[in-house]
């Protein structure tokens, strides 16, 4: 079986995805002969042609803009935002149009837009290419959020994103573009909007999504070093929350802690935390915990580092729920 | 105008003979030659022109009317634009597709949909319950200017289904995107501009400049005459007086060919004038004065059309109270229906949230099912 990266996953779904239904396109900067900056789109419009992989002029807006007249034509437009901190300039459109129209037509126009965003930081980059929006778009009805942490879910969930009649957020986090796993494309995956646990444990329940699952990961093995018990949730969908998996397992070890690089105030770990409060008020044996960034701008990269929660900082909280 | 030096960088001469402003039909109700349009129209058609502007008029006059004793939270009149809504409105065909502002009740009356969906908006049952793609008539879009990308996107829609410039006329298409002289200076209509341009999409960008953005005059957002920009964006751009239905018709459909051939975008002004406030919330006294209104009135654009309906007797005393006649009944129509129109269920606003339900949202409704019933037999 072939080891793929994510960033290739993904490739390969959007691929699946445009030979299965001809209303797909996909547009953005860069997308066309470059391939994406981050190659996701590579050797797409040399296969599909110009018309179906858009090459667009230098205009967020007028990206998702058109998307919306494109839907209501019945296209199916996939578009790449280049870098999470760019995607503002499209938020009106977002926020008051694709959002909206399904809503406001009464079903009547609906958007199956997918909004592909790199995010997170961790790549030593300059200002505006850091960022983790995804909590602005969870807060706005008529938007699904999801984010993929891994190869895997890269190629089936970019092809569900594109199947669903809604439109979906789809978060990537660009730092683990390289990552590698085995695909086997013939198995059935999970739905789009479902929570999973990808390591057991008994102690002390970590919720975490996109980039941040392998930094959870890799605290519950240095934590199993401790003789501490951590069961990792991959969020994996932020809007609508599937909070069924978190549920069960808060229960069972009466800790959480939610890790995100966004930054903690307002961000999904609020919401996360809110629900775990709501549903296993009685069963917790402390405060849900919240790991994320500062609640400052992104900073320059030499000390982005510090700012974004790493094995320490996820163990710091471990400990904190285990101290109560 | 209330920089007077601005004024002939904006306005049309006044004697008629302004080259780059096409008018067929003068305020006094006479017919003009143009070099480059010409209206093709029969007495018959012209007449049927007449018949829209009295209605729409009518439509929007009763409605006004019915703000005023708060049947309708608010309205936004398009009283002294009729003429660039209906001319522009019947140069499409059924198979084009119009995005409009909040204020082209004309082009809804033209694409058939039932005055009563527009004020089920402004009345807040609803936010427009018309189907789009049955009328070819999109959702009224209250964002200034993002609708002129819509309209580009779908246009570039119509040529990945073949259907511009294949020489079929019962196929190839075309979109109209309906804007205000305000939003023009929105960066979404100028980014319209540049996707249309360079993708060559079959759009035509209809500017009804009425020379006011609520309370900010055209010298606050453009320094030359609007339809001169559409040079920098590498289109043509037209100027015709909004207020002459068969001019406004004339240089529609010909921009309207030009797009479904797959010759690309054009840009049309409609010089025009909002004769009444920006919406039923607006004062204009506070910002305008009254004889600018007054030389206005004079160029109104159904009075001209009467005019030459009268002068050529084109039409008799059995037409004008035939359309008098039909315009007190859709009056009573518009006014009975919004009387009676029924509230929505508050439960109903979980249903089109989305298009596959979330879980979470049908939890919310339902438990707000159960909260309503729980007062069930309380009084």
């Amino acid at each position: 079986m072939a080891q793929l990266t994510l960033a290739k996953a993904l490739t390969n779904g959007l691929r699946a995805a445009m030979e299965a239904d001809p209303k797909v396109l996909i547009m953005g900067e860069d997308v066309g002969k470059l391939g994406g900056v981050f190659r996701v789109t590579d050797g797409l419009q040399k296969d599909f042609g110009e018309d179906r992989v858009i090459d667009t002029p230098l205009a967020e807006s007028g990206i998702l803009g058109t998307a919306v007249g494109l839907a209501i034509r019945g296209y199916r437009p996939v578009c790449e935002i280049q870098f999470d901190g760019f995607v503002y300039p499209a938020y009106d459109q977002i926020v008051s149009q694709v959002a909206k129209l399904h809503f406001r037509s009464q079903g009547k126009l609906p958007m199956p837009i997918v909004i592909r965003i790199p995010f997170g930081g961790g790549i030593g980059a300059v200002e505006h290419h850091s960022e983790s929006p995804e909590a602005q778009f969870a807060h706005t009805a008529g938007l699904k959020v999801v984010a993929v942490s891994n190869p895997v879910d890269g190629y089936f969930m970019i092809q569900q994103a594109i199947a669903s009649d809604d439109p979906v957020v789809f978060f990537e986090p660009k730092r683990r573009y390289w990552e590698k796993a085995e695909l086997d494309e013939t198995t059935a995956p999970p739905p789009l909007h479902s929570s999973r646990v990808v390591r057991e444990g008994t102690d002390v329940t970590v919720l975490a999504y996109g980039p941040m699952v392998k930094t959870a990961l890799e605290a519950a093995l240095a934590a199993a070093e401790e003789g501490r018990s951590l069961e990792v949730i991959d969020l994996r969908t932020l809007s609508p929350l599937d909070m069924g998996p978190v549920t069960e397992s808060v229960r069972k070890t009466g800790r959480a802690v939610v890790v995100h690089e966004a930054v903690v105030n307002l961000g999904m770990g609020a919401e996360v935390a809110a629900r775990i409060t709501e549903s296993c008020f009685y069963e917790l044996e402390a405060p849900v915990m919240r790991v994320g960034g500062f609640d400052t701008p992104y900073p320059p990269s030499r000390v982005e580092e510090e700012y974004l929660p790493n094995l320490d900082r996820v163990l710091d909280a471990v400990d904190r729920s285990l101290g109560y | 105008m209330s920089d007077p030096a601005l004024a002939t960088v904006f306005e049309p001469s006044e004697d008629g003979d302004d080259p780059e402003l096409v008018q067929l039909l003068t305020p006094e109700g006479e017919r003009r030659e143009h070099a480059d349009y010409s209206c093709d129209l029969d007495d018959e058609a012209i007449r049927g022109f007449y018949r829209d502007l009295v209605l729409t008029r009518r439509i929007d006059t009763e409605a006004t009317a019915l703000q005023r004793q708060g049947e309708l939270g608010i309205w936004a009149a398009c009283l002294g634009q009729e003429a660039a809504q209906v001319g522009s409105a019947r140069a499409m065909l059924p198979q084009d597709f119009a995005f409009p502002t909040y204020r082209e009740h004309g082009v809804a009356w033209c694409r058939g949909v039932d005055p009563l969906y527009l004020l089920g908006l402004f009345r807040g049952v609803d936010q427009g319950g018309w189907d789009p793609r049955e009328t070819g008539f999109g959702l009224y879009t209250i964002v200034i200017g993002a609708q002129t990308l819509h309209a580009t996107g779908y246009a570039m829609g119509l040529q990945r289904d073949g259907v511009v410039g294949s020489g079929d006329e019962t196929k190839d298409a075309a979109v109209i995107a309906y804007f205000g002289d305000g939003a023009t200076s929105q960066g979404d209509v100028n980014e319209a501009f540049i996707w249309a341009s360079v993708f060559n999409a079959p759009v035509v960008f209809f500017c009804q400049n009425n020379q006011w953005a609520i309370s900010e005059p055209i010298e606050r957002q453009t320094r030359i005459p609007l339809y001169q920009r559409a040079l920098g964006f590498g289109f043509p751009g037209v100027r015709v007086d909004g207020n002459d239905v068969l001019a406004c018709y004339a240089v529609t459909q010909a921009a309207l060919r030009r797009a479904r051939e797959g010759s690309g975008p054009t840009f049309v002004e409609a010089y025009t004038y909002r004769m009444g406030a920006h919406t039923t919330s607006d004062d204009p006294t506070r910002y305008r004065l009254n004889d600018e209104l007054d030389r206005w009135k004079a160029k109104d654009p159904i009075a001209r059309v009467k005019a030459y309906l009268d002068t050529s007797k084109a039409a008799d005393d059995d037409f004008f109270d035939g359309v008098a006649r039909e315009s007190d009944e859709i009056a009573t129509h518009v006014r009975d229906g919004c009387l009676s129109m029924p509230d929505p269920s508050v439960l109903s606003i979980f249903d089109h949230v989305y298009a596959e339900q979330t879980p979470e949202l049908a939890e919310q409704k339902e438990q707000y099912a159960a909260y309503l019933s729980s007062f069930e037999g309380a009084h």
